[in-house]
């Protein structure tokens, strides 16, 4: 099942997709043009954890000019930097490098209660509940060498879209082949496939449990393929997965 | 009712000035190659978050453990005034925290595995009301190890005042209410290991205590 957050009639609810609609929880069906899309995520109690990799396709590590790397890079962002499917992000004045990152993101769940702490490769599978898209944009122009990739980069308001939708993790077979691709004004400028990440779900997935418990509603975003290019304002950006979704994003200039 | 963060947890690196010191011969060399130029953040998520008088369990590779005795800002709602130096006007309390890491010696990369442990983050039972801390260029705090003192921190030795940090933090990312953003961490930050136990104590606050054990296998 697709699941969305949305605003509809003043009121965040949940829904899930019903042939190309959203069927809300009082039965009715909604155009998706009707509503206000939020990331797709159910409120945690206290604030998700969101990791973020950094250089985890062997080709766009060559494209940033870096060799592949050794163990996982990764950064952490807050929920701030969240914004939903449709909506716009701020490209500030005077940067001369603003990319798209479209990356696969999983939502962690639990298996029967118990929260992913210590899993192994092997069991890993059981501690996901759903996957959805991310763009995780980066404004290179603020890249320093400290703690890098640095938050001014990454932790930016409403810099990382996620959307539209979270798919029930047993309706995605094989996370590990699925098409990925970005279009901006509709022309097709990324293209990879999952299958070329350097460390696998399952192998994130064991790595960070060996230190941090990773609780349900969390999330792991997991890298981009080669193929980033600068994106300037009112440019329609579309990062799409294959059976997971098409997550559109608009770049306004500054106020 | 213990205070717990509600929102985000921020850390900063290279807060004080002896911090920046320390480091300078090292900064225009790579990886490094500049000093830096917006405040170094990093974020403390929820599994880090340990109450005080917690246990905080070190995994057994893990033979000492660095200890980051600073105040943190717990952010209330937006000021009305949008002016960046009055955004310390939107600070609704002050907190002690004993931040916890792996002792690293490269700050290139993202410190996620060196401050991300289960419990790496000692929080203080009593978020105290910005009107009653008072100046927190005038904070001071003590960490003692066992009953030693081991640290003295004097927070007018800030690189970038509270207001400055919180206008410099603003200037690329808004903190919400309920969101907490450390002060930074001093040099000369004592190390600890099992069996320790960690108090953290300052003028206007209640003292924060941890002990460090060992994980279980």
């Amino acid at each position: 099942m697709k699941h969305a957050r949305i605003v509809y009639e003043g009121l965040v609810q949940d829904a899930v997709e019903r042939d190309g609609q959203l069927l809300l929880g009082d039965g009715r069906l909604v155009s998706q043009d009707e509503v206000v899309w939020l990331p797709p995520l159910t409120p945690t109690p206290r604030p998700r954890t969101i990791l973020a990799l950094g250089l985890n396709y062997a080709d766009h590590a060559r494209e940033l000019e870096f060799k592949a790397p050794e163990e996982p890079l990764v950064f952490l962002k807050g929920e701030s930097t969240l914004t939903g499917h449709r909506g716009f992000t701020r490209r500030p004045a005077g940067v001369e490098f603003m990319h798209y990152e479209c990356e696969l993101t999983v939502v962690i769940g639990h298996k029967r209660g118990i929260p992913a702490k210590k899993v192994r490769r092997d069991d890993a599978y059981d501690f996901i509940a759903g996957y959805t898209v991310a763009n995780d944009y980066a404004i290179r122009d603020y890249l320093e060498n400290w703690y890098r990739p640095n938050l001014r980069v990454k932790n930016r308001d409403g810099c990382t879209p996620l959307g539209p939708w979270r798919v029930d993790a047993k309706d995605v077979p094989n996370p590990m082949a699925l098409a990925l691709q970005t279009t901006v004004n509709g022309k097709l400028t990324q293209s990879g496939n999952t299958r070329d990440m350097i460390f696998d779900l399952p192998f994130l997935i064991e790595y960070f449990s060996s230190f941090m418990t990773l609780s349900p509603g969390d999330l792991i975003l997991t890298g981009t393929p080669d193929g980033v290019v600068d994106c300037q304002p009112g440019d329609v950006i579309v990062t799409e997965i294959e059976a997971i979704g098409a997550l559109t994003n608009t770049i306004q200039g500054q106020a | 009712m213990n205070y717990l963060p509600t929102g985000t947890v921020y850390g900063v690196l290279l807060n004080f000035r002896g911090e920046l010191a320390a480091l300078a011969p090292q900064m225009s060399a790579p990886p490094y190659k500049a000093a830096p130029k917006a405040p170094v953040l990093y974020v403390k998520p929820a599994n880090t978050w340990s109450a005080d008088g917690a246990a905080i369990a070190v995994p057994a590779r893990v033979p000492q453990v660095e200890v980051g005795a600073t105040i943190a800002m717990v952010l209330g709602p937006p000021a009305q005034a949008q002016r960046p130096q009055d955004a310390i006007k939107s600070v609704a309390a002050y907190v002690l925290m004993n931040d916890l890491s792996v002792p690293h010696a490269s700050f290139f990369r993202p410190p996620v595995k060196y401050k991300c442990l289960d419990g790496f983050l000692g929080v203080g039972a009593e978020a105290v009301a910005a009107d009653q801390a008072g100046d927190p260029g005038r904070f001071t705090l003590q960490v003692r190890i066992n009953g030693e003192v081991r640290q003295s921190v004097d927070f007018g030795n800030l690189a970038r005042s509270a207001s400055q940090l919180l206008a410099d933090v603003s200037e690329f990312m808004t903190l919400r209410a309920g969101d907490v953003l450390m002060l930074g961490c001093d040099t000369g930050r004592p190390l600890a290991r099992v069996g320790d136990r960690i108090e953290i104590s300052a003028p206007g606050f209640q003292t924060l205590s941890n002990t460090l054990v060992a994980e279980e296998a």
